[in-house]
């Protein structure tokens, strides 16, 4: 099935579930209200047209600013009976960002919802084993967040560059002894 | 059932253990976990019951990194990540991003790219196979598969100058040419790992009776946990699922060229058991040659074209996200990028690694086995810790 | 130790009996092992540089010309290097264990009998005292891995002792076929009866069956050894380094000597018991002119044997433990009973007056015996595997 295909049988199987669909793009997505994922995700992988019996992808996005500031989780689906693939993504807001989990239906949501979790804080109601994956376990906040600051220490070791550490990384000055001087080009690019 | 994040003291307690009941720690310095992997297994006497993988050690904030440099400045990160298969990585970024740039690149590029990958994928499942064999215990065949990685390294040496970690594929073509004399020895290479390495490798090990007692019927995985934990490429074509994307989802000109898939059939033991997913990887070793000479001949045909033609000065994608995948040894590797089309770094670059889904369904497999499957099981999977952890 | 007794008895008349006894045991005792302890540093070599030339690559090559000095900068190394007791281990048996295991290795060499009469002590129950002292190794390994209060050593030293004891039943059974056959425990007996020629050895003696009974021997002596493909206890890539995991250092060497010594003692009893031990493969070159060539046949005879213990180190993975255990106790044990008994009634019986071969048509029905059971076994373990793969899956 096409993805115009796709939205309209999610549409109508769904009703309100689904929030509308965009098509147009390079990856057509629909839009799912947050409580409902699971059983939209559910009927998915259920449904015999649809058949979506992988995950592909399961990404956490942080819109701060804008108009609406939220979490964007996407999930991207993939069939591998029908062979074709669609977009869910579900909008949640920043303070107390809830979402059910999709565990169930597909294994591989546990550690990609705990990796969600371990940078952005999202939590996963109805996940079984919800901690952190990369990070150590005692680390403070959740690191991918647009607006996170690093902190000064972490269990005594300094994090944080000072303002000095920082300003030599950046000025393109030159390092290196003899043969091996040259001046590093500065690939960080201030935020426009 | 947890409604919210679970405290730091979770675990297994000591107290809770039965009385023949052990815990293990393989820990993050290990021979044999390819990587800083630790595994913790409660064990009774030989037997394992139960399995927990705790990763997290390698974690170099590659996503984080991504959001403050431009597109270009992204590559060299990716070549980190799966570092024994560093084309791959590149490849996939490139490919995603000339997506959503909507650049075509010319069919020389595109035949250097499908030289290049193919030369990394058996470069890479060298090292797959030759550490798997040297964990079952047999050490020679890891020293002759890596006398020909090291061929491999010096051609890729020789074309961009750097042995592990490329920078090659870059956003629209890529960074060098290959020099005068370059095909000439490939072909080479390609001669003797033909009539040589790849004979000897089957003839010492894959069909040696030991080996196939003790991986040829352990790690069943059947097709359904694969398909539920995402596990691509040998994994789950060991397991008899023909999928693979140069085939059915091509990229690059794949499908102009003539190669099988290779599946596991289940020869020895059970489909989907480490046997199976080391053969796939040793044929596709022999695909992979194939399609070498087959790109090989039609490089002859094609007009010299700028590699670097159509790199942008300036890349500057519009408000689109993309998911976009491509084989790489170890799966499919996908980028999903989200461009805000406002700046010139990307807004947000997710990295779904093959290796990370593939270890996800590692307390499936270790219940019930022996420790010394353990080592066999992980070696199967063929993870790196680099990309698991990114 | 008759020879230095008759020598020390002309050299010094005078000194009492009791002296010169201790000195006749001691003397040929002291040399040979002496000479034995040297022995590693030519099999350490002699190892890396064979796996390189398997592996395609050179070997040691830097230190002394083609690396021969290698593995004397090896033991000074390890020698310096400081011996780490870890903070909770058992100072005694810790210390203990390396001794055990060493020792236990180079008793072995006291009754090998390098000559006709060049024996340091020629015990006529030297095969009941082979097999007792090889025992004693075990022990020390099992001391090894609990001293260490580590769960990996642990791991390696269980196993290690399962492996072990199991695989001493068929190496004993198969060396009761050679006893059979001479009727003595005598180590000297042994090789006498094989004097004369290639066809007098024992391992082609009722052809194939006492071949079989050679490679059934040599088979548990790779266990006995912790070689691959029987080397779980030092499993490197499973359990770092099994039971010798804390030991660094002087102790670490002790082990290293202990393995490659009991290496090449095993292999020398196997070429005593079957292939002839001192005894030219033709009896013209037994001696050359007065010098008698026994020892250099047997040492000749057990290089041979403990370079095949790396070839197959080198080409062969590992067998997991279970398959191990079954390995000794389904394949290796009945065929070594079976061996026993056949072998016991052909020397009772022996060819019938007329001179029909009945001999060897009964050798040759025992082993058509050995090869169905052996086949039997395939089928069969490949059935009940699927059958537990099966229930496994459910």
């Amino acid at each position: 099935m096409d993805a115009k295909g796709i939205a309209e049988r999610l549409a109508a199987e769904l009703g309100d579930e689904v929030a509308g669909s965009e098509l147009e793009g390079t990856d057509p997505f629909t839009l799912v209200r947050p409580e409902s994922i699971a059983h939209v995700a559910r009927f998915c992988h259920d449904d015999p047209e649809l058949d979506f019996d992988n995950l592909m992808c399961l990404a956490a996005v942080d819109y701060p600013g804008d108009d609406s500031p939220r979490f964007e989780i996407v999930y991207v689906l993939f069939s591998y009976g029908k062979r074709h693939r669609h977009t869910l993504k579900v909008r949640v807001p920043r303070e107390q960002a809830a979402v059910p989990s999709v565990e169930e239906v597909w294994g591989v949501a546990n550690w990609h919802e705990r990796e969600a979790y371990d940078l952005f804080g999202i939590l996963f109601t109805g996940h079984s084993d919800l901690r952190r994956i990369l990070l150590p376990d005692d680390w403070p906040g959740h690191p991918l967040r647009k607006d996170w600051e690093d902190p000064e220490f972490y269990n005594g070791m300094r994090v944080k560059p000072t303002e000095q550490m920082a300003q030599r990384a950046t000025a393109g000055e030159q390092i290196g002894v003899g043969p091996f001087q040259f001046t590093p080009p500065n690939r960080h690019v201030e935020p426009s | 059932m947890a409604t919210e994040a679970i405290p730091l003291n979770y675990g297994w307690r000591l107290e809770d253990l039965d009385d023949d009941e052990m815990i293990l720690q393989m820990g993050p310095q290990h021979p044999a976990t390819h990587g800083v992997l630790r595994v913790e297994l409660k064990t009774d006497g030989e037997v394992v019951k139960d399995a927990r993988i705790h990763i997290g050690y390698l974690h170099r904030c590659f996503e984080k990194h991504a959001e403050s440099i431009d597109y270009a400045g992204v590559i060299p990160f990716t070549d980190r990540m799966d570092y024994v298969a560093s084309m791959g990585n590149s490849l996939g970024y490139a490919l995603t991003v000339e997506r959503m740039l909507e650049i075509e690149v010319s069919p020389y590029v595109q035949t250097l790219r499908v030289i290049f990958a193919e030369l990394q994928r058996i470069a890479s499942h060298c090292v797959a196979v030759g550490t798997y064999t040297m964990d079952i215990g047999a050490f020679t065949p890891f020293l002759h598969l890596l006398r020909d990685r090291e061929k491999i390294l010096d051609l890729f040496e020789w074309t961009c100058g750097a042995r592990l970690l490329y920078n090659y594929n870059w956003v629209g073509g890529l960074s060098h040419d290959i020099p005068q004399g370059w095909t000439r020895a490939c072909r080479e290479f390609l001669k003797e790992f033909d009539a040589i390495t790849f004979p000897e490798l089957m003839n010492l090990i894959i069909t040696n009776k030991i080996f196939i007692k003790r991986t040829a019927e352990v790690g069943v995985l059947p097709v359904e946990l694969a398909k539920s934990y995402d596990l691509t490429g040998p994994n789950m074509r060991g397991s008899g699922v023909p999928y693979d994307l140069r085939k059915d989802e091509p990229y690059c000109g794949y499908e102009s060229y003539d190669f099988e898939v290779p599946v596991g059939k289940g020869e020895y033991g059970p489909p989907g058991s480490c046997f199976d997913r080391n053969i796939v990887r040793v044929r596709e070793m022999a695909e992979g040659s194939r399609i070498i000479h087959q790109a090989l001949d039609r490089l002859e045909t094609l007009e010299k074209a700028d590699v670097r033609e159509k790199v942008p000065k300036r890349i500057k994608p519009p408000k689109v996200d993309h998911y976009g995948r491509s084989e790489a040894p170890r799966g499919h590797l996908g980028y999903y990028i989200v461009a805000d089309g406002k700046g010139v770094q990307p807004y947000r670059v997710k990295v779904k690694s093959p290796c990370f889904t593939a270890m996800s369904v590692f307390h499936h497999l270790a219940r019930g086995v022996f420790v010394a499957d353990i080592i066999a099981l992980i070696g199967s999977l063929d993870v790196v810790l680099g990309e698991i952890d990114r | 130790m008759d020879l230095t007794y008759a020598f020390l008895i002309d050299l010094v008349p005078g000194w009492p009996e009791p002296v010169l006894l201790l000195l006749a045991a001691l003397v040929p005792a002291v040399i040979l092992i002496t000479f034995m302890s040297l022995g590693p540093i030519l099999y350490v070599y002699a190892e890396r540089k064979i796996a390189g030339f398997m592996q395609d690559r050179l070997g040691p090559m830097r230190v002394g010309k083609w690396g021969l000095l290698q593995t004397i900068a090896d033991t000074i190394k390890l020698l310096f290097k400081e011996a780490i007791f870890p903070r909770n281990v058992d100072k005694v048996l810790f210390t203990l264990a390396p001794c055990l295991v060493v020792i236990g290795a180079f008793l072995g060499f006291l009754v090998l009998p390098f000559g006709p009469q060049l024996v340091a002590a020629d015990l006529n129950i030297g095969v009941f005292y082979l097999v007792a002292v090889s025992s004693l190794s075990t022990v020390g390994l099992i001391m090894a891995g609990w001293a260490s209060n580590n769960k990996y050593a642990l791991f390696g030293a269980m196993r290690s002792a399962a492996q072990i004891v199991s695989y001493e039943i068929p190496n004993v059974i198969t060396l009761l076929t050679v006893v059979l056959m001479v009727g003595s425990l005598s180590l000297q007996d042994i090789v006498a009866a094989q004097a004369g020629g290639l066809q007098n050895w024992f391992a082609f003696r009722y052809f194939p069956l006492m071949g079989i009974a050679f490679l059934v021997f040599y088979t548990s002596t790779l266990a006995e050894c912790n070689r691959t493909p029987f080397d779980i206890p030092e499993a490197e890539s499973e359990l770092v380094a099994g039971f010798h995991t804390e030991y660094s250092g002087f102790f670490f060497s002790l082990f290293f000597l202990a393995e490659y010594t009991e290496m090449v003692v095993l292999s020398a009893v196997a070429s005593v018991l079957f292939l002839g031990g001192w005894a030219a493969p033709i009896p013209a070159l037994q001696t050359i002119g007065p010098i008698e060539l026994g020892p250099i046949w047997l040492i000749g005879k057990a290089w041979l044997l403990v370079f095949t213990h790396m070839w197959l180190r080198w080409t062969l993975p590992r067998l997991r433990v279970d398959q191990l255990m079954y390995v000794a106790w389904k394949v290796l044990l009945p065929i070594a009973l079976v061996l026993v008994v056949a072998v016991g009634a052909l020397t009772l019986w022996g060819p019938t007056a007329d001179g029909f071969p009945w001999d060897q048509i009964a050798a040759w029905l025992v082993t058509l015996g050995i090869l169905c059971y052996l086949g039997l076994l395939f089928f069969k373990a490949r059935r009940w595997q699927a059958a537990r793969i099966r229930e496994q899956a459910a």
